[in-house]
């Protein structure tokens, strides 16, 4: 048997030269010591394949059709292998961000990007807009409220360029409207225009790091020397290089392991955003937000000072575009070590940050109304005071409590009112009231909408707002508790 | 020239053609959202009784171009404010910022988007938060004592002012 086996083999070998193409690349020499820290780039490459196999199980069951598109995805919810599939494609794109972030945090502290590598990171900062781009437009496929709502949200972000915002807006959702053009127009491009570009590249990314090796860890004190160092690099090879596979990939064959392991528990124990309602444009009880790898733009998008927007949306993305293009050819020499490179590595500290405490905020998205919040109960106010009975139930019936909290209850938007008695006099309640805050952007105006008999309760109501007052009754911990 | 540089040219420049002719189709199945027809038209929300004077409402009606396979997403939602005897407004349901539809809230009078926090007057025009500008309207006329409004692209807001798809 096995003498067949064999006989097969290199018959097939002989015909069609494979050892021959594929030994040398998998036995070239690479410098030594290259260690974990090299195992993001290989871990990326792993999730975009594990992608598109569940991608291409995916397509067996969905239907891209904006009409049913819904339907097949509760479809594919309700029965356990085609929830676990689901699952597994949401956490494999997850990984793939992850992982592509990480790849790029550690080239960059390392500055592997130096001479000879410079298109290595030109064509990853394009591998990385490619993959934003399909983790967008494959939520969207998801087609509940949130994609629907996505779709608009995209378009109106492109609509902000002056003069040929409206017709990328246009080419987005495939007409004036969201509707039967739009959801295949999006499946096309996560399925078959922004992939073939994405293999295209990860093809040309894979073939620069075969023909220029990857980097060697960076030592204190040897520069890049462009012009001697490629010389210095094949010396190095020649003198310690050691066989590719199986002395380096054993980490990337390892980790990539892991990283199927960890998708795989994630996908049985957690679970992929849940399905929203319908995609009815019509339907406005809805909280649309980003999947969590862009919760950080998103909450970018509402801290923003008012009337810097619209250059943030057109100029940002050129802008952070031109800075991650530009850095192989503004420091394309020089030192590598991130102990000589202070600055660098305060640099991705600083963006890290930013990006986290970004991110932290979307999550919490204290800007927008808490629809949710239930009433307060009558209880909080003192008995007797008949005016601040119905104060509390205006409160909620007129909307402040969308964006006030008291006692835990309530939005995040405007300042919390559970002491407000002690800060405002009841005349200058009436006047914040009646003329809205006076930073832009903040409380409205209530003083066209609002009754004097309604003013007068509230007002009532909010001067029951006093740590003295409230110590007494401590009401509102007994009675339901907070919002969640 | 001589044979050999003559068939170098004669295979890239055919080369050439066939990619431009393949990117033909490509190339417009991509933007033929730009040169499709942009019917608009009047649809019937209801009888004018429906409606009280004073009182804002969500209305729905079907976009100009609903594919049968459109589904749900053939609908457009917008929000239906009766003036006075004869006088309509209809609001966008589509928050100037982003997109993401606004809501009504009938005790305080204002309209809340739920992404980023924008609010609006109940006469459509910014109150708070980051739209750049009010809401926009749709036409609406009285016709045989129906409402009527005219369908529209979903508005888009730039730094030129409101442009329509």
């Amino acid at each position: 048997m096995k003498k067949i086996f064999k006989k097969t083999w290199n018959w097939i070998d002989d015909r069609s030269g494979l050892s021959e193409a594929i030994l040398p690349m998998a036995k070239h020499p690479v410098p030594p010591g290259s260690g974990w820290w090299y195992v993001f780039g290989s871990g990326t490459a792993f999730c975009l394949s594990l992608q598109v196999v569940t991608g291409i199980c995916l397509a067996l069951l969905y239907q891209p059709s904006s009409g049913t598109a819904y339907q097949s995805l509760k479809f594919i919810n309700n029965f356990p292998l085609g929830h676990f599939l689901r699952n597994l494609h949401f956490f494999g794109a997850s990984g793939m961000i992850l992982l592509m972030g990480i790849h790029m945090i550690r080239v960059f502290i390392m500055a592997s990007y130096k001479y000879p590598r410079e298109m290595h990171w030109i064509t990853g900062v394009i591998l990385l807009l490619l993959t934003v781009m399909m983790g967008f437009t494959g939520q969207m496929l998801r087609w509940d409220a949130d994609g629907i709502w996505a779709a608009v949200v995209a378009a109106e972000q492109a609509g902000r360029i002056p003069f040929i915002g409206k017709f990328l807006a246009r080419f987005l959702i495939g007409g004036s409207t969201v509707g039967g053009e739009t959801l295949s127009r999006f499946y096309a491009f996560h399925v078959f225009f922004i992939p073939a570009i994405l293999f295209l590249f990860v093809g040309f990314h894979i073939y620069l790091v075969l023909r220029n090796g990857i980097s060697e860890p960076p030592e204190r004190d040897r520069p890049v020397i462009p012009g001697k160092y490629r010389e210095w690099y094949e010396n190095m090879l020649e003198r310690k290089g050691v066989p590719f596979f199986p002395d380096a990939a054993w980490r990337d064959v390892v980790f990539s392991f892991l990283v199927l392991v960890a998708i795989i528990l994630l996908a049985i124990f957690a679970a992929a955003p849940k399905l929203g309602g319908p995609p009815d444009p019509t339907a406005i009880d809805v909280v649309p937000r980003p999947d969590w790898y862009l919760t950080w733009i998103f909450a970018l998008y509402a801290l923003m000072p008012f009337g810097i927007e619209d250059y943030v949306i057109v100029l940002g993305p050129l802008v952070v575009g031109a800075i991650l293009l530009s850095i192989p050819f503004l420091a394309n020499k020089g030192e590598r070590s991130p102990m000589k490179r202070p600055w660098s590595v305060a640099g991705v500290a600083m963006v890290v940050t930013f990006i986290m405490a970004f991110w932290y905020m979307g999550h919490k998205s204290p800007w927008s109304p808490k629809f949710t919040t239930k009433p307060l109960p009558a209880t909080i106010v003192p008995k007797g005071n008949a005016a601040a009975k119905r104060g509390v139930k205006l409160f909620y019936t007129e909307g402040c409590q969308y964006c006030h909290s008291i006692g835990g209850r309530g939005g995040h938007k405007g300042p919390v009112l559970t002491y407000i008695g002690d800060r405002l006099t009841p005349r200058e309640m009436r006047v914040r009231i009646i003329n809205g805050g006076h930073q832009q952007g903040g409380m409205p105006a209530f003083g066209p909408t609002i009754s004097n008999n309604q003013l007068h309760d509230i007002v009532a109501f909010l001067q029951t707002r006093k740590q003295g007052i409230v110590r007494k009754l401590q009401v509102v911990k007994n009675s339901g508790g907070e919002d969640k | 020239m001589d044979r050999r540089k003559f068939l170098t040219r004669l295979s890239i420049g055919l080369s050439s053609l066939i990619a431009a002719l393949i990117a033909v189709p490509v190339v417009g199945s991509l933007i033929a959202p730009f040169f499709t027809e942009k019917p608009r038209v009047w649809r019937d929300i209801g009888p004018i009784d429906k409606f009280k004077i004073g009182e804002t409402s969500l209305v729905k009606f079907e976009d100009a171009t609903n594919r049968s396979w459109s589904g749900p997403t053939s609908k457009t939602g917008a929000w239906l404010r009766r003036q006075d005897k004869k006088k309509f407004k209809v609001f966008s349901i589509n928050c100037t910022h982003l997109g993401c539809p606004v809501r009504w809230i009938k005790g305080s009078k204002i309209f809340l988007c739920p992404c980023h926090g924008g609010v609006y007057y109940e006469d459509g025009s910014r109150a708070a938060g980051p739209p750049p500008t009010g809401l926009s309207q749709y036409p609406v006329r009285v016709n045989k004592g129906r409402v009527q409004i005219l369908t529209s692209p979903i508005p888009i807001t730039n730094i030129l002012g409101e442009n329509q798809l």
